[in-house]
């Protein structure tokens, strides 16, 4: 049985000129200890499908589909039901680590609330454990710098805090929500190293959401491609790399920069990402394909094919990948 | 910031080419409050403006036939012509409230343009000069929110003579200071724009882009402003009023009717403090409403 | 935070001079000086007068001593206007009362404002928010000289139940506490309703919730602390206002504060009175607003140095 399994899952906000679709029918799942990347642009809902997923979504956001995790049902089970999940089993870790943490409270308070919260420990022992917790994601003299407060940290440093605030009840799941995005690039690779380090031995399923293919060849086994709110293909991570079958990941692919082979031409997709408000009609990447043709208008259903790979798309496979 | 802007995408609304000025009031005629507020407001223009063709009494006259006898006879009748009945002096209560919501207006008005163009002028150049000047400037407006006006305001209106002018002035004068720090951190913020830069690498001269360039981009936040401060310079002329120390006879204002109204209550004659604070209630929710519409018209990201 | 309170100390001190040094002036400087009357005084008598009060002094030393006497002896000098009796006296006899009064006006306008703000906003879009938001606009147009004829007419002429005034028991406080507090409790309702909504939708409140705490505790252990920041700057400014508001209660209420020496020094052009009064509520502003500076940079570490 798969650790998350998330069916038909959709978003939709209530906006001052009407609804606003942000996740539109998204099944996926993810195996205990695994790792999945989702990639998309800003605005493809990969980010909101992990709030919903935490019961973290704005007030006037509305879920309708089911997420189960370990087989129990949390899609709209509120906060006190999924404060049962929340840091034991479930955690997550945020885009930017300047303003997740409290700016008003030291980080030993922050961290050991939850540890006496959700294992009731004392507060001396949950102190005691974040400092370990802080060793293991490698911040020099942890056992001093935990009396301090967020902002005496640099970006890279509070977002280890962050990591090490998430792992302190040990939880079968971490979502890391576009985790390096707001550092710089030398710190991004820090802290991407640091978290694959800590899934091997921790052994905690992982969900990354980033916008980065690059971080994703790294660290995931699984990915899931995501545009206008909808999957557009999903993949185990080399055969994706290797032949990409939907013109959007094609496109993706070739925006990003190669090191290995300076002759080859950095494309970027042309167009803007979608204005989510209105309802969604047809295949959500079809102003900006290279592919579309007519048929796109109404949206195509996510098709298996090789096994364990899916793609929405009408347009033939050797169409597209040639 | 970045972490909410994915956040966001939801509520964030797309505005096609419309001017901003012309997306703020349709933003303000949506809001109910808003609207009912104008509408107040209009009323208690109309009011004071030409209520006084209505009344069939003068502010001055005193009706002889009630006299002695206010508590039985001055009530309001349309028969007496007295609408809202008689002063304890019996005196017409309809033309003294006409006059009293005059005089509260002007107040109002002239004392929050005289704060605005203080403040504005003095928030705008320490912004805009920067450094040292700008710490010193706003140093003083710190050791100035600290002095307790209105105890100094009475200190000048008891030691210079009760002058409507003085009154006027001094009530302005003590509302500048938040004025000049709002405007301060404005301008601060449209100092590094292009604009502005281009115009000093041109060799334009400090006052001149001040007043050409920043000032006017400050527009909004000073009508918002401007729209909440009236309301509160008739609260601090009221206050005065009441006290006996402000407006003086046979001028009145409606603090002092309320003053009035107040002080005769246990004689039975309720409607002497009923209509004066009627009025004085309409005109603060007026601006109230008002100002709160026009704050998340012009500035819908501060709700 | 130590020397961050001493650096707000060092700023307080030199604003107290300085408003004890202008106003002073403004005395000077007024038109006819303390002794022009109605009544011609004889030229010598005038002199005489001038040498009790120090008035033939050149004016820095006026100035000197008249600062000297209250810095060193908290002495505001003899009224002008009661041979007999000194400005200290006029004060000491109002002062606890306006004490008595105002302090728990304060109190009770701090904990019933902030109460109601977070309750609405925690319970945001819900009958209970509509309520707290009616009453706050409400509240906002009836200032203490609006209260206090209402109460009175209400609770005393037409349902008899407290006395309209005086100072002689618990139930002379009644009124006044209310008519003093009732507009204030408003503001700070609206201001800690708006800033609690606005640090609900931080990043750092939807990490709290991410990390399972029950959501009693991310209201109270992690929103209330930031969204008191904004009702804190607001208490300066309303502690200033609630001071002057206490002048109408005193002459509505007879309640005999130092509002009524006050305004009495004012219409007998007492200035002695007039400047000791405003000196002293000077010192009280400056005093708390330093306090209410100390409590900022203990809420936000980042202001501390």
């Amino acid at each position: 049985m798969a650790l998350l399994e998330i069916d038909n899952l959709s978003v939709t906000f209530d906006g001052e000129d009407g609804p606003v679709h942000a996740v539109n029918d998204l099944s996926l799942s993810i195996d205990r200890g695994q790792t999945l990347g989702i990639v998309g642009e800003s605005g493809s809902g990969k980010s909101q499908t992990a709030f919903a997923v935490m019961g973290l979504l704005a007030p006037n956001g509305r879920t309708s589909g089911s997420v189960r995790f370990d087989g129990q049902e949390i899609l709209g089970i509120g906060h006190k039901g999924m404060n049962q999940l929340r840091a034991r089993r479930i955690a997550m870790i945020f885009q930017d680590p300047m303003t997740s943490l409290n700016p008003y409270m030291r980080i030993s308070d922050q961290m050991a609330e939850v540890l006496t919260l959700h294992k009731g420990m004392s507060k001396r022992d949950a102190v005691a454990e974040s400092v370990r917790m802080l060793d293991a994601v490698r911040i020099p003299a942890a056992s001093e710098r935990i009396r301090l407060y967020p902002h005496e940290f640099s970006g890279g440093m509070r977002q280890r805090v962050m990591i090490a605030m998430s792992l302190l009840c040990r939880p079968d799941l971490l979502i890391a929500d576009e985790p390096t995005t707001a550092l710089d690039v030398t710190v991004q690779a820090q802290i991407m190293e640091l978290l694959n380090d800590l899934q091997r031995e921790f052994g905690m399923a992982t969900v990354l959401i980033t916008h980065d293919l690059g971080v994703v060849a790294g660290f995931c086994e699984r990915v899931v491609v995501m545009y206008g709110g909808r999957v557009m293909e999903k993949a185990p991570v080399d055969p994706l790399f290797a032949q990409p079958t939907h013109p959007y990941t094609r496109g993706l692919l070739g925006a990003v920069p190669r090191v290995d082979d300076e002759d080859a031409i950095m494309t970027a997709i042309p167009g803007n990402p979608p204005n989510m408000a209105g309802a969604p009609e047809g295949c959500p990447f079809r102003p900006r394909c290279a592919y579309a043709a007519l048929d796109c208008s109404v949206m195509p259903p996510l098709v298996s094919f090789d096994g364990d790979r899916a793609r929405a798309c009408h347009r033939p496979i050797a169409e597209v990948a040639a | 910031m970045v972490a909410t802007t994915e956040n966001n995408v939801a509520t964030a609304q797309v505005t096609k080419g419309r001017s901003p000025w012309a997306d703020a009031r349709r933003r303000f005629f949506r809001n109910k409050a808003a609207v009912f507020g104008l509408l107040l407001l209009v009323i208690v223009t109309l009011f004071a403006l030409f209520g006084g063709f209505l009344a069939q009494w003068s502010n001055e006259e005193l009706d002889y036939n009630v006299m002695g006898q206010v508590a039985e006879l001055g009530g309001p009748s349309i028969a007496s012509g007295h609408y809202f009945g008689t002063d304890d002096l019996g005196r017409d209560l309809f033309a003294r409230t006409v006059q009293g919501t005059q005089i509260s207006l002007a107040v109002g008005v002239v004392g929050a343009l005289i704060a605005i163009v203080v403040g504005t002028l003095y928030g705008a150049t320490a912004g805009y000069v920067g450094g040292r000047v700008d710490g010193i400037m706003m140093r003083l407006v710190d050791i100035l929110m600290a002095i307790p006006y209105m105890f100094v305001l009475i200190l000048l209106l008891v030691m210079y003579g009760r002058s409507i002018t003085m009154l006027f002035v001094g009530v302005g004068l003590i509302s500048w200071m938040d004025m000049s720090r709002i405007v301060r951190g404005q301008t601060l913020s449209l100092k590094g724009r292009e604009y502005v830069e281009a115009a000093r690498a041109t060799g334009v001269s400090a006052p001149v882009i001040i007043l050409r360039h920043i000032v006017p981009n400050l527009a909004g936040v000073i009508i918002v402003y401007a729209t909440l401060l009236v309301p509160l310079m008739i609260l601090t002329e009221s206050f005065i009023s009441f006290l006996g120390l402000g407006v003086q006879e046979p001028l009145t204002s409606l603090g002092a009717l309320i003053a009035e109204g107040a002080g005769t209550i246990s004689y039975g004659t309720v409607w002497q403090l009923a209509f004066p604070l009627l009025f004085f209630v309409l005109t603060l929710f007026g601006f109230f409403f008002v100002g709160d519409g026009l704050r998340d018209a012009l500035d819908p990201k501060d709700r | 935070m130590f020397t961050y309170s001493l650096k707000r100390l060092a700023i307080a001190i030199p604003t107290l001079l300085v408003l004890i040094v202008v106003s002073f002036m403004l005395m000077h400087a007024a038109p006819g000086g303390p002794f022009t009357s109605e009544r011609e005084i004889p030229p010598d008598v005038l002199a005489n007068l001038n040498a009790k009060y120090g008035l033939d002094q050149p004016l820095w030393r006026q100035i000197l001593s008249y600062v000297w006497g209250i810095v060193t002896q908290f002495d505001f000098g003899p009224s002008f206007v009661y041979k007999d009796r000194t400005v200290n006296q006029i004060i000491a006899q109002g002062f606890p009362i306006t004490l008595t009064y105002g302090l728990i006006s304060f109190a009770l306008a701090v904990i019933v404002g902030v109460s109601l703000g977070v309750a609405a906003a925690v319970r945001h879009n819900t009958w209970l928010d509509y309520i707290a938001v009616g009453t706050s606009i409400g509240a906002q147009v009836l200032p203490n000289f609006v209260m206090a004829p209402i109460l009175v007419l209400v609770f005393t002429l037409w349902l008899g139940w407290l006395p309209g005034g005086g100072w002689q028991g618990p139930e002379y406080w009644i009124m006044p506490v209310i008519a003093l507090s009732t507009s204030f409790m408003a503001s700070i309702a609206r201001i800690t309703r708006s800033s609690m909504l606005e640090v609900l939708t931080s990043n750092h409140i939807r990490t709290a919730r991410a990390k399972g705490l029950p959501e009693r505790r991310v209201i109270l252990r992690h929103a209330l602390k930031p969204a008191m920041l904004p009702v804190i700057s607001y208490l300066g400014p309303a502690f200033v206002a609630m001071i002057t508001g206490s002048v109408v209660v005193d002459i509505y209420f007879s309640t005999g504060g130092i509002g009524k020496a006050f305004v009495d020094s004012a219409l007998n052009r007492d200035y002695a009175v007039m400047m000791g009064v405003t000196i002293l509520v000077g010192a009280l502003t400056i005093f708390f607003n330093l306090v209410v500076d100390i409590l900022y940079g203990w809420i936000d570490p980042k202001i501390r140095y």
